[in-house]
């Protein structure tokens, strides 16, 4: 039924997962002692700038969005800022939620907030990139049978995968075992990225075997 | 037979309880303990045997030693001093144990390896073990028989510097002393220059005998640091000074005539190879014992030390100045010390020593005849008395010494035997008692499970196969099978079994219990999985009906993994940390069931949805009417203005769990817990600090103010008045105790007991609850309004508690009470009657809220967190029944509130859904029971596992403690039950 967007999914997530993997070996080659425990944040940034760089692309490139009737530069304008601004709110939304979850409240902030960019880049970029700036889509997608197309759907599965991911990653932390990946945040952000990496494989694999169970309501 | 659901639970609860009590029984060794409560006599001492003739005089020998100096290096580990680097790290006491008179020695400590029970180790010669250490945490003093009463009753005087565990321990024993604390982990000069500051005087003095000094400084360098820290080698340098200063000083003051002094060094545990101790590991356990004297032969080279156990010093210390040996020693003389000393001697003390053994195993093992040891010593008691006679004769041949020496051996065979045999009755589990204990609690936790779609049902009766399986054969052949197992156990094994020592009727109860819930177990199971074969023959998919939502997932995984997590020993150290982070997801699930609700129904008012959602509205509406009426009164800020307040209702409803995120997350700061992280300073430190005594007072006075408000709500006029005054109490008695201050005292008042202030509270807690309780029983008779009466009895019983509990947490704790009762009203408001949580859901929050709750306020796995001072509030002195009555109160003050809270919300419910409360309580029941038996299984796997003593035996006093409580409210929720369908009836 969605034989080709389940391909451009597939595509466009290979994409997205390579250029994870290159974001964690090309720097490596420039920078000396590059790692991801030891220079962790600045693998973290790199990721993040590389899966956002890549995700605006990519969706920009395929356009997923809804096309919207109104094409003037003004309106447009208001979208980029509006966008900009839930981009800052999620970031903000994310770090009071570590914060609540037991982070330092003020040493080690910029680690926080780093995750919380992190998370802010898997999840919500996307969100904006496939649904808008548009808090009714949102809420629409997050509740219950609420998926419109494969795109929610896959969108539904990679988010969750990611913070489920960073929700186990932060379960190691308290084991007296002194290793390297137990540092604050370096569990966290790295079982976030395993599991946005997950969710991309996943959420093609998910759809392809239950597209005969899925019905889309159309709009 | 068909019983209630919660009658059902309740019964499995307290057969668990008992199941769990067997456990403990077998997993926590009993100590080694003479029956006599009195102390050894010097005129209780054998005579010295002798064949024939008449008893010689039981005098002691002539002691070894006039002086005695003890060095303790608190953490001191043997590789410090005979290791490689021992020659750079202690020079002088090297170069005397390689060539001085000194004997050296590797002594092993025992686990638990803390400075405590190895103080009193090293005094009493005893082994405290692990469930000593627990019953006296209560009183400090010790009271048990120990080296330095004796000394001090021969006359001797003693003087101590150092930690001041030992003025706590030995209160009136000390001509002088000067204690230090150990509190501040950081500091590792002062504490050690708190005790050398004397030393100088006091050797040049004649006025003592024995001087004990114990230096903390080592043992805080190796928490802070490790023991490859830099700090180690200039500490033991420093140490090593200390010694050559003693050592110089007994050297120049030795006179003549007079009897040699001893110097020893040793240390109470080692530490391991992260600078912590407590465990069983072998730097921990290996500690060094220098024994310097001019009595002893000089040495000529090093040579490789022996090994000792830490309990033989103090019979060797007895021995050496004349004092009887304490009498539960378990440890023997080291037969180095005594070489030099003429046989006779030697044979005395060997003799002595034996005897004091054998008297311990006669009291401690139900068998003592059987041991080979006490043969072994009766034989030798035998040919001494043989040399004796042939002593006293005159006979000075060659035979004399060959005798002699026999002699000699025979006692230290003796000894060593009858040494093993008491250390193996302390530290050998009683696996059969472990296994029966286990056993029930397993089948009874697999009944409670394969009960559930029954007990959870909407009729909640649970139907039990009992009397069928007490008529089967089965059953009868089962009873026979268990019986001969412990029969056969019993006859075999023999040695020191508590089932096997209980009585015959007891037992077979127990055998006869046990088959039957096995009976029970199959003929439920068989049913189920017929049950299971033909439901789907009708119904094709009737499993996939039962779904779940993500609330349930998340409850169901959130129980299911904190009992795996309970496996690993940093998880249980850190225990905390789970549940904290499981209410935090738990409240953000919530968030988003709160969201979905009140975003869907703005989102689309005139869509499909629309009557469906009316008639949920309708049913919403009649049921605040319900509730209010059941409260007696509208509560002011819904009746008024202000617009619509279905808006502000939705608005608060909203804010209610980002707030209780927010108060979870202050509350997490106020006391910092567990063990990796609890050093770290908290709210709490700086509250109690004195300079903020001000910001203390004003946020105590500040919760108690909200405490009232949020509690009296539902209370009639009566325990209000009384709860305020009760309140005010509550304050003026952390102002007598000098926690907080009132605005018009100043400073440098009198601090007092505040005794009077206490009691004054507890009168108006027990007119509460005596009011609470008499508005239960009236709603039983009652036709009128039995619901609300019995709603405001339950209330008001729960306020009682409340203020009982905020009379015995500290001032900076109030906090985390107020926070308690805020998430309760305003869960119970907007959250779980609104969102339309079933019971077994909401007894799940509550049961999660009450163990963060737990931890919250300040409590941890390790025994050291239970605050013992509550025991003494509003006491004189020290009462056994309600000291621990209120210690146990202020510990689980968190799961009772909730769990207390969770029946007055089940009961307003109950109007509802009549089964709420059973359902409830088998919830509850189901909570409690799953992690405790895997947690039993688990501590029986990991029973040889590093951290046994220190990690897992005190969480499994803390479940066992909380299965406890749990069965109390299992009890008092079926009793309430009960009431309910009585008051049901016509």
């Amino acid at each position: 039924m969605w034989d080709h967007e389940i391909k451009a999914m597939a595509s466009s997530h290979a994409i997205i997962a390579s250029c994870i993997f290159m974001a964690t070996v090309v720097p490596a080659v420039f920078i000396p002692g590059f790692s991801v425990y030891g220079t962790h944040l600045l693998w973290l940034y790199c990721v993040t700038a590389a899966v956002s760089v890549v995700t605006v692309s990519v969706f920009w490139l395929l356009g997923v969005s809804q096309p919207t009737k109104k094409i003037t530069l003004s309106y447009k304008l208001s979208r980029l800022v509006r966008s900009c601004l839930y981009l800052l709110l999620s970031c903000l939304f994310y770090h009071t939620v570590v914060v609540l979850y037991g982070a330092p409240l003020i040493e080690s902030a910029l680690e926080t907030f780093s995750l919380a960019v992190l998370l802010t880049s898997l999840t919500t970029l996307r969100c904006l990139c496939v649904l808008g700036p548009n808090v009714q889509a949102w809420i629409r997608v997050f509740s219950r049978h609420g998926a419109m197309s494969v795109w929610d759907t896959s969108l539904q599965i990679t988010v969750a995968c990611s913070v489920i991911g960073a929700w186990l990653g932060a379960f190691p932390i308290p084991l007296d075992w002194d290793r390297p990946w137990q540092v604050w945040p370096v569990s966290c952000s790295l079982g976030s990225v395993i599991g946005y990496l997950t969710g991309l494989v996943a959420a093609p694999a998910w759809i392809h075997f239950h597209r005969k169970q899925l019905t889309y309501k159309c709009k | 037979m068909k019983i209630r659901t919660s009658v059902f639970a309740s019964f499995i609860m307290v057969a668990q309880v008992l199941g769990i009590a067997l456990f403990l029984r077998g997993f926590f060794p009993v100590p080694v303990k003479s029956s006599l409560s009195s102390r050894s006599k010097l005129s209780d001492l054998p005579a010295e045997p002798l064949t024939g003739g008449p008893h010689n005089a039981s005098r002691l020998p002539e002691p070894l030693f006039k002086r005695v100096v003890i060095m303790l290096v608190d953490a001191l580990r043997e590789d410090f001093v005979f290791g490689p680097d021992g020659r750079a790290n202690m020079p002088y006491t090297r170069n005397l144990v390689e060539r001085g008179s000194a004997h050296s020695f590797v002594a092993k400590a025992r686990p638990p390896t803390v400075t405590m029970p190895r103080i009193k180790a090293l005094t009493t010669g005893s082994i405290p073990g692990f469930i000593d250490v627990v019953m006296n945490l209560n009183s400090p003093v010790l009271l048990e028989d120990n080296l330095l009463w004796q000394a001090k009753t021969a006359g001797k005087r003693i003087i101590f510097y150092g930690d001041d565990t030992w003025v706590r321990l030995f209160p009136k024993l000390f001509m002088e002393h000067d204690g230090t604390t150990s509190f501040f982990v950081s500091d590792y000069t002062e504490v050690d220059n708190n005790v050398t500051r004397h030393l100088d005087s006091t050797l040049k003095r004649d006025d003592w005998d024995l001087l004990i000094l114990h230096y903390l400084g080592l043992d805080h360098i190796g928490h802070v640091s490790g023991p490859h820290s830099p700090l180690v080698r200039p500490k033991l340098l420093e140490m090593d000074d200390v010694l050559k200063k003693i050592h110089g000083s007994l050297v120049s003051k030795e006179s003549e005539g007079s009897l040699p002094y001893l110097l020893v060094l040793c240390g109470d545990h080692g530490m391991s190879e992260t600078g912590s101790h407590g465990g069983s590991s072998d730097p921990e356990v290996n500690t060094p014992l220098v024994l310097i004297s001019p009595a002893f032969r000089r040495k000529v080279g090093m040579e490789k030390p022996g090994t000792v156990e830490q309990v033989d010093l103090p019979p060797t210390l007895a021995l050496g100045l004349g004092l009887p040996i304490s009498q539960n020693s378990v440890g023997r003389l080291i037969p180095a010390v005594v070489e030099e000393t003429p046989l006779r001697n030697r044979l005395r003390f060997l003799h002595l020593n034996g005897h004091q053994l054998s008297c311990l195993l006669r009291d401690s093992v139900a068998e003592h005849h059987k041991e080979v040891g006490v043969e072994q010593f009766r034989v030798a008691e035998k040919s001494h008395g043989g040399w004796m006679k042939l002593y006293l004769e005159g006979n000075t041949s060659e035979v004399l010494g060959n005798v002699g020496k026999k002699v000699l051996r025979q006692y230290l065979e003796a000894l060593a035997s009858m040494s093993s045999a008491l250390g193996k009755q302390l530290g050998k589990y009683d696996m059969y008692s472990m296994v029966a204990g286990m056993v029930i609690v397993f089948q009874l936790l697999l009944v409670l499970l394969l009960a559930m779609p029954e007990a959870l049902s909407g009729a909640a009766l649970v139907d039990i196969p009992v009397l069928p399986a007490l008529l089967s054969l089965p059953f009868y052949l089962l009873c026979l099978l268990l019986a001969s197992v412990h029969v056969l156990v019993c006859t075999s094994a023999g040695s020191s079994c508590y089932l096997c020592s209980l009585s015959w009727g007891l037992v077979f109860a127990a055998v006869a219990f046990s088959s039957a819930t096995l009976c029970v177990l199959v003929s439920m199971a068989t049913r189920r999985i017929l049950s299971g074969l033909n439901v789907p023959a009708k119904s094709g998919s009737s499993s996939s009906g039962w779904s779940l939502s993500e609330l349930d997932v998340l409850l169901l995984a959130g129980t299911a993994g904190h009992t795996l997590s309970l496996a690993a020993s940093s998880f249980v150290e850190e225990e905390h940390q789970t549940w904290y982070f499981l209410l935090n997801t738990l409240c953000l699930a919530v968030f988003q069931d709160v969201c979905r609700k009140y975003f869907r129904e703005q989102r689309r008012p005139g869509s499909i949805g629309e009557d469906v959602d009316d008639e949920v509205d309708n049913e919403e509406e009649e049921e605040e009417r319900y509730y209010l009426s059941s409260k007696g009164r509208r509560p002011p800020e819904l009746s008024q203005q202000g617009g619509d307040p279905r808006s502000r209702e939705r608005w608060l409803a909203l804010a209610t769990p980002p707030l209780t995120l927010a108060c979870c997350r202050l509350m997490r700061t106020l006391n910092q817990t567990g063990v990796q992280w609890a050093h770290l300073p908290d709210m709490g430190h700086w509250l109690n600090s004195s300079e903020h005594k001000a910001v203390l007072s004003l946020l105590a006075a500040l919760c108690l103010v909200l405490i009232y408000f949020l509690i009296q709500r539902r209370c009639s006029l009566v325990s209000k008045i009384a709860l305020a005054l009760g309140l005010l109490g509550v304050y003026s008695y952390r102002a007598a105790v000098g926690n907080v201050v009132f605005p018009w005292q100043h400073s440098g008042q009198n601090v007092s007991k505040g005794t009077v202030e206490a009691r004054f509270v507890y009168i108006f807690v027990l007119g509460i609850l005596f009011s609470g309780t008499k508005d239960l029983l009236r709603s039983q008779i009652a036709a009128t309004a039995a619901s609300r009466l019995k709603s405001r009895g339950l209330w008001e019983i729960y306020s009682g508690l409340v203020l009982l509990v905020a009379l015995l947490f500290r001032a900076h704790n109030l906090p985390v009470l107020c926070c308690c009762l805020l998430i309760q009203t305003l869960m119970a408001r907007f959250i779980w009657k609104k969102l339309h949580y079933d019971a077994a859901q909401t007894t799940i929050m509550h049961y999660w809220f009450g163990q963060a709750f737990f931890y919250f306020q300040g409590n941890s796995n390790n025994i050291g967190t239970v605050d013992i001072s509550v025991g003494f509030v509003g006491l004189e002195s020290y009462v056994e029944a309600p000291a621990i009555f209120l210690t146990a109160l202020s510990t689980y003050a968190g799961p009772l509130l909730w769990a207390f809270h969770l029946v007055c919300y089940l009961n307003s419910e109950s109007n509802r859904t009549p089964v709420a409360l059973g359902h409830g309580c088998y919830c509850l029941a189901l909570l409690r029971s799953v992690p405790m038996a895997a947690y039993v299984v688990l501590v029986t796997a990991l029973r040889y596992h590093l951290f046994i003593w220190s990690v897992f035996s005190p969480k499994l006093l803390y479940e066992a403690a909380h299965a406890l409580l749990c069965t109390t409210l299992c009890l008092f929720l079926s009793a309430m039950e009960q009431a309910q369908a009585d008051a049901g009836k016509p």
